[in-house]
């Protein structure tokens, strides 16, 4: 039951602590080494609650963090490289392997970056489509972040409690796209598949579902003792120092600024929807946490808006016109000579994306996630550059982990919400 | 709005609703602590840079048996319909800048480069540049003048060559720890 934590709750701070000269690393004051009794600690990159394969340096005196250095690269797998091989249409499955939580998001967004490039319009009901799955995909990563987050500080019922919502997504997306993961459902256009019959109905069950399972969270995890114990005052950012370390998304709103590009900036028809942004002002895991699970709740408030429109549209196209990007229905194949002909110039040589350069960022779970693509007119990207908002989080820990004990590294690391696939990429 | 007032500015080119400010190197502190201070770009979104070794080389476009001919060798390339635009130097390096604030403006500043040629860093200005920076040396073998900690990130401390270059081959690595070492 409700139980007040005995440790008063350390304060954000004002201003910036970020460590001089180097932001991301903590360097051990001089006269603290003197004393001989600073340890050195590597920690990962194989430690299971690194959440992949984070490798920290840490200087410890006691069991007080003084120094730290964050290494990451170890699952470099070169995705940028290999996708300025494949010819754009191919080149959507990569972005998905990126962030394997926020497959969705990911491929949402150099999607966008290619008909931005296009200059293509794309039909209303894949707006609404591609919203509902990145509104779903975003719950999938949520719960996935609660859940090994809690497990990490030992609640391990959170886990078992978020993989059951989490079928109920992953069944949704098998549902549409025949995959579980990666579906590679986002064409240039729009989608690849009409929504299938069914989907509308399982939809609002699940959304009826999971504001009880929020609730269900909530009350395993937000009045409990260890878990506040363990989570309030822990691993501070202030505002300042999260805007100058480039923190974006949950990390970003829980140190009280209250910015969201879906609606500051709306793209797709996030401006059509009603949903509200959770902003907290402590800046500790605490906030990181409440953030995610408000975020929980209007993520479901959206995926039914939506699942409302698209019900309602029904027989309308899923997908823009224009032969020349996009591929022609398969029953056309059979009976006209023009589209098995397009058909075979795309699969073969791809689409010719016009010559250029743009920066299309959306807001994934994790936060501004930015493509940066060069076209020079030919088949394949030039150049395909990712913002990951991983990779900007983990440059957070060296500030982060001022003052912090050992034990507290485990939830600040967890609550900056990395995917080691998206910071190495 | 207009970034007239803003240092070493060479050129400003509008596209795809996007503004990119082309700066001088050699002032692109100066130029990225005015952007912050006096325009309010705050936050410094992401830091790509870009290789053109090999731009607008593989050729116009045509079908077989016409006078332009298809490159056969290199399957799906099939060169262009237009040749593109050249660029002024090898590399480019676009800063990609946003101001916290509403509506959200944003703007992108880019230096061209030689192979070698230093870049200052931009890390006093935001200090989330340090990652980005230590990428693009260790992708593209940017050097970054001013660096704290300029050292690779992603691959080994001993790799030997920058990946994302363009003549940085895909494939036929040698493979580490192998009989043959």
């Amino acid at each position: 039951m409700a139980i007040a934590p005995d440790r008063p709750r350390a304060a954000i701070y004002d201003g910036s602590r970020i460590p001089q000269p180097v932001p991301t690393v903590l360097h051990v004051p001089e006269e603290l080494r003197a004393t001989g009794d600073v340890l050195q600690v590597n920690f990962g990159p194989n430690h299971p609650s690194t959440h992949g394969v984070l490798r920290l340096i840490v200087d410890l005196y006691g069991e007080e963090v003084v120094g730290l250095e964050a290494v990451v690269g170890y699952v470099h797998t070169g995705f940028e490289k290999n996708m300025e091989q494949k010819t754009w249409w191919k080149a959507i499955t990569y972005p998905e392997r990126i962030d394997y939580l926020a497959y969705q998001n990911n491929e949402l967004v150099f999607v966008l970056a290619i008909e931005k490039l296009l200059g293509l319009e794309i039909p209303e009901k894949a707006k609404y489509m591609r919203m509902l799955l990145c509104e779903l995909n975003r719950i999938h990563s949520h719960l996935i972040w609660l859940g090994t987050s809690a497990l990490e500080l030992g609640a391990i019922s959170m886990f078992w409690y978020c993989f059951r919502e989490r079928e109920l997504v992953l069944d949704l997306t098998e549902m549409v796209a025949g995959t579980r993961m990666h579906t590679r459902y986002f064409q240039a256009g729009g989608l690849a598949e009409d929504i299938p019959p069914g989907f509308y109905a399982q939809c609002r069950t699940f959304c009826d579902w999971m504001p009880k399972a929020v609730d269900d969270y909530e009350r395993m995890l937000s009045r409990n003792k260890i878990w506040l114990e363990r989570t309030r005052g822990i691993g501070l950012l202030s505002r300042e120092d999260a805007i100058a370390l480039g923190q974006s998304g949950p990390v970003l709103r829980a140190s009280g600024v209250d910015w969201d590009l879906r609606k500051v900036q709306p793209y797709l028809a996030y401006d059509r929807v009603d949903f509200e942004v959770p902003v907290y002002p402590d800046g500790d895991v605490y906030a990181r946490y409440r953030v995610h699970i408000d975020e929980l709740r209007e993520s479901t408030r959206i995926v039914r808006q939506c699942n409302d429109v698209l019900e309602a549209m029904q027989g309308e196209p899923w997908i823009a016109d224009d032969r020349k990007v996009v591929l022609p229905p398969r029953h056309e194949l059979h009976t006209s000579m023009e589209s098995l002909i397009h058909h075979f110039k795309i699969v073969t040589e791809g689409y010719r994306v016009p010559e250029g350069e743009v920066y299309v960022t959306i807001e994934s779970p994790r936060g501004e996630n930015g493509c940066y693509v060069v076209s020079d007119g030919g088949p394949k990207p030039w150049r395909v550059k990712f913002r990951a908002p991983s990779f900007v989080a983990l440059e957070a820990t060296a500030t982060c982990m001022r003052n912090a004990y050992v034990a507290d590294m485990i939830a600040i690391v967890g609550s900056l919400d990395t995917v080691m696939g998206e910071v190495d990429r | 709005m207009t970034f007239e007032a803003v240092p070493g500015v060479i050129e400003t080119k509008e596209a795809h609703g996007e503004t990119t400010l082309v700066v001088d190197p050699a002032r692109l502190v100066e130029a990225c602590t005015h952007l912050r201070d006096a325009d309010g770009f705050n936050f410094l979104s992401d830091i790509a840079a870009a290789d053109y070794l090999g731009w607008g080389s593989a050729g116009p476009s045509g079908y077989i048996g016409t006078a332009w001919g298809r490159d056969l060798n290199r399957p799906s390339t099939a060169g262009y319909q237009q040749v593109p635009a050249p660029k002024p130097k090898r590399f480019s390096m676009s800063y990609h800048l946003l101001a916290l604030e509403q509506p959200p403006r944003r703007v992108r500043v880019q230096v061209w480069l030689d192979d070698g040629e230093p870049v200052p860093s931009v890390v006093s200005v935001w200090p989330t540049a340090d990652w980005h920076e230590r990428e693009a040396w260790d992708m593209m073998g940017i050097p970054v003048a001013g660096h704290p900690n300029l050292k690779r990130i992603l691959m080994e401390d001993d790799w030997e060559g920058h990946p994302l270059r363009k003549d940085y081959p895909i494939g036929g690595e040698p493979v580490r720890f192998s009989e043959a070492e």
